[in-house]
């Protein structure tokens, strides 16, 4: 019997290990691929390099690193089986409510004119919160009403767009001091983006939050039989997706220099394709943030390579919704497959 | 045989409705330690609303559950896990996309140190008892970092028998843990069971099949239209006589069974 157990173990390690990280894989390939055909058709279209061109790249980079943001919240959102909808309206109250604070006293229009020039932290603080506000409603109806994420969220993304709207009457709000407008300067974005990633990959992967996360996504009863507290889980995680959107939202806010009511429309379709595209299971249990950010790259690959291709936006839009639908179609074949491997 | 032994669980006119359904009428019910006895009866006989009841997954309308003497009342499965008992159910309570230590240890992970849900896991300390919980049981599974979803239906029930095994000091319950098991699949279940015996953890089996509880457990109790219509020893009596219990259709077969 022991030689039998060992004869097995030699030549298992190998599935197991390729298994987990099968779906990362596949996305990097696929991220290579992607990235090498747009190369070819640049010296065949443009007579120049896609790829090496640091400016290009840095833009893209950028582009990616704030939608990017936001998928790390939606990657966990999904992975518990949910969806959040309404991080783009969110990240777009956000940015309205924290530039309000962080107006400089020189520009007489301010929201709050006895309110500016505060210390950097105060409107980051505030943006914050009501983004977490926003995700511990979105998490509150969710795991105590029953009803579906879809419409909680959605309830929330129309909300939260109305209170964007209301807030200025519809004026947007700009002129923000220094230290607040740094924190969408430069590499700025991509540097929290990755510290956020790398954060909640480590929170994912080795605590007791991430495996109650999966376990809730995988099997939620089972994960109520082993006495997870699913409905406060279910809070945290929502609440997370809204702090990383008000996150997003700030950053954007601050990268432009003005905030609008009509910032982040379609953010949050574009953050779940990341996730998606990077192997995340839309019915929950299976993801990771390595997918995502391998996601969120081939998701810029794919933008940039179509304007550096000078594609007209409006293909541009009709592609990106192909690719979203074919990676669904991509996860529900790996589904099919592995129900009948059984 | 049974006198000077201790009972480990009693119930006493336990007793479920949901709305206007019966589906247990005042079930006294008691267990000896070390003791293996089956639950059987027709679908619908309140054997699974029974289990549920003593586990904590649901609570009774009336009656009382006496365990190890004392009077309890589980709010949810984790304060039956609390006192020592588990539960191996029907459905597989297990995450699919978790690999086998994660399923064993799932809401009650290892930590280096307590941070609430932002405590980190001691994976090495799950993996190796995990590793000793299945060899304990005898089961058998090449890579425990393998996701259960990529297992057969044989190894997820011992995955979740493992569990219970491993975590049970005072009874299992086990709710048909072979209804959808293959042949071999389902010897492997009962060896564990009969490891069970020996090391002198009680057990509840639901089992809709006879030849199994014959070769497996001590004394049969019979559910019928939820209420208990009666216990009998294993050694002394035969399928008939648990057939027709389980039917209703000879009468008098049994004194509990007059009034069915």
């Amino acid at each position: 019997m022991a030689n039998q157990a060992q004869a097995i173990t030699p030549d298992k390690p190998d599935e197991t290990h390729k298994r987990p990280r099968s779906h990362e894989l596949n996305a990097l390939l696929g991220l290579v691929g992607i990235a090498l055909i747009f190369e070819i058709l640049g010296w065949m279209l443009q007579g120049q390099s896609f790829l090496f061109n640091p400016q290009r790249l840095s833009i893209m980079i950028l582009q990616v690193a704030v939608i990017g943001i936001i998928a790390i919240g939606v990657t966990q959102v999904i992975i518990t089986g949910g969806i959040d909808l309404s991080s783009g309206s969110v990240a777009g109250a956000t940015a309205m409510v924290a530039m309000s604070f962080a107006q400089v006293s020189t520009y007489p229009r301010a929201v709050y004119p006895e309110w500016t020039d505060l210390p950097v932290i105060i409107p980051l603080l505030i943006g914050l919160s009501c983004g977490l506000f926003a995700g511990l409603i979105n998490g509150l109806l969710i795991a105590f009403t029953r009803i579906p994420p879809f419409i909680a969220t959605l309830g929330m993304m129309v909300t939260a767009r109305g209170v964007a709207k209301w807030y200025t009457k519809g004026q947007p709000v700009s002129f923000p001091t220094d230290t607040f407008a740094s924190l969408g300067q430069g590499m700025t974005p991509v540097i929290i983006f990755l510290a956020v990633a790398a954060l909640f990959h480590v929170a994912l992967k080795y605590t007791v939050y991430g495996k109650h996360t999966y376990a809730i996504g995988s099997n939620e009863q089972a994960a109520r039989m082993s006495g997870i507290n699913v409905e406060r889980h279910l809070v945290i995680v929502y609440a997370i997706a809204g702090l990383l959107a008000a996150l997003a939202g700030i950053v954007v806010a601050a990268r432009g220099l003005t905030a609008q009511a009509g910032m982040g429309i379609m953010y949050e379709l574009d953050a779940i394709a990341m996730a998606v595209i990077g192997g995340v299971s839309l019915s929950g249990g299976r993801g990771s943030i390595v997918g995502t950010l391998i996601g969120a790259v081939i998701f810029g690959v794919i933008i940039s390579g179509f304007t550096f291709l000078r594609l007209d936006a409006y293909y541009q839009e009709m592609i990106k919704g192909a690719i979203i639908v074919a990676a669904v179609v991509a996860d529900v074949y790996r589904q099919r497959m592995r129900a009948s491997s059984r | 045989m049974s006198t000077d032994r201790k009972i480990i669980l009693k119930t006493e006119g336990l007793t479920k409705h949901y709305g206007g359904v019966h589906a247990l009428e005042d079930a006294d019910f008691e267990l000896y330690e070390g003791e293996h006895v089956a639950i059987v009866g027709d679908n619908g006989a309140g054997k699974s609303t029974f289990v549920r009841q003593i586990t904590g997954v649901e609570q009774p309308t009336r009656g009382r559950i006496l365990f190890e003497g004392k009077e309890v009342e589980f709010h949810n499965p984790v304060a039956a896990r609390e006192v020592g008992i588990e539960a191996v159910f029907q459905n597989l309570a297990l995450a699919d996309d978790l690999d086998v230590p994660s399923n064993i240890f799932l809401g009650r992970e290892e930590v280096y140190f307590n941070l609430g849900p932002f405590s980190f896991l001691n994976q090495r300390k799950m993996y190796q008892r995990s590793r000793e919980a299945l060899e304990k049981t005898g089961v058998k599974i090449p890579n425990l970092h393998n996701s259960i979803a990529n297992m057969s239906g044989g190894q997820r029930q011992c995955v979740a028998i493992s569990r219970a095994a491993s975590f049970a000091s005072k009874l299992i319950l086990m709710d048909e843990p072979t209804a959808a098991l293959g042949v071999q699949e389902t010897t492997q279940v009962e060896n564990i069971i009969r490891n069970l015996k020996e090391r002198g953890i009680p057990l509840i089996l639901v089992s809709h099949n006879l030849r199994q509880v014959f070769n497996l457990v001590d004394k049969i109790w019979v559910f019928r239209r939820g209420r208990i219509a009666g216990m009998l020893e294993a050694g002394k009596t035969d399928g008939n006589e648990v057939v027709s219990l389980i039917t209703g259709v000879q009468s008098g077969v049994h004194e509990n069974a007059s009034y069915i």
